[in-house]
């Protein structure tokens, strides 16, 4: 059961990747960091219940904010670098 | 008999979740425009993580480990529309403007 739904979760991440990759612009691949953050949080709860091991959930929820803290600060520093308007 | 049913539950939430993970994921790459792949991200995001979790702690019953599981779950819920809405902001600032409609009959 467990197999099936981390195998599920590592094709979302490699389609994430895909995206991370092909994304135009560099919003596309900060929100595809992001996706791969989330996606790999959950993979690291299932792994948890896998295994038997359940202090893995506390590596998942401080995952949780770093992801969380590393698309603001990338946006931030993003925003302040081209505070003009231009699409590249 | 009580367990069996808790088994079955939390199977399916399990693979439910993930497969709205991979809806998410599939919508990410195939959606034409930047803001519209910002709603297949928030889908992956919240639902699929949150069936995926729920579907933990089924598993985990009235232990520690549910309460992790419900923390997780309380911060994605809260740090995730954030991180799209600065994402959205960013991109409009700095002048993305969303595609209107590129169908070639439209």
């Amino acid at each position: 059961m467990y197999a099936i739904a981390t195998i599920l979760i590592l094709v979302a991440i490699a389609v994430g990747l895909v995206r991370a990759f092909r994304g135009p612009t560099l919003f596309d691949r900060v929100m595809a960091g992001n996706m791969i953050g989330t996606l790999t949080v959950l993979l690291v709860a299932v792994l948890g219940f896998m295994n038997g091991r359940p202090e893995f959930l506390d590596i998942a929820l401080v995952y949780v904010l770093i992801s969380f803290i590393s698309t603001i600060a990338v946006l931030r520093v993003y925003v302040s670098r081209h505070d003009h308007a231009d699409t590249d | 008999m009580l367990d069996i049913l808790l088994d079955i539950l939390s199977w399916i939430l399990l693979l439910g979740g993930a497969l709205f993970l991979l809806t998410g994921a599939i919508g990410v790459l195939r959606f034409p425009d930047f803001y519209s792949r910002l709603h297949a991200v928030s889908v992956c995001d919240t639902l699929g993580a949150g069936m995926v979790l729920l579907g933990l702690m089924l598993q985990g019953g009235l232990t520690l480990v549910t309460v992790k599981l419900m923390l997780i779950f309380y911060f994605m819920v809260f740090s995730g529309p954030t991180a799209v809405h600065a994402l959205a902001e960013a991109a409009q600032v700095s002048g993305l403007d969303p595609v209107e409609d590129d169908r070639e009959d439209g």
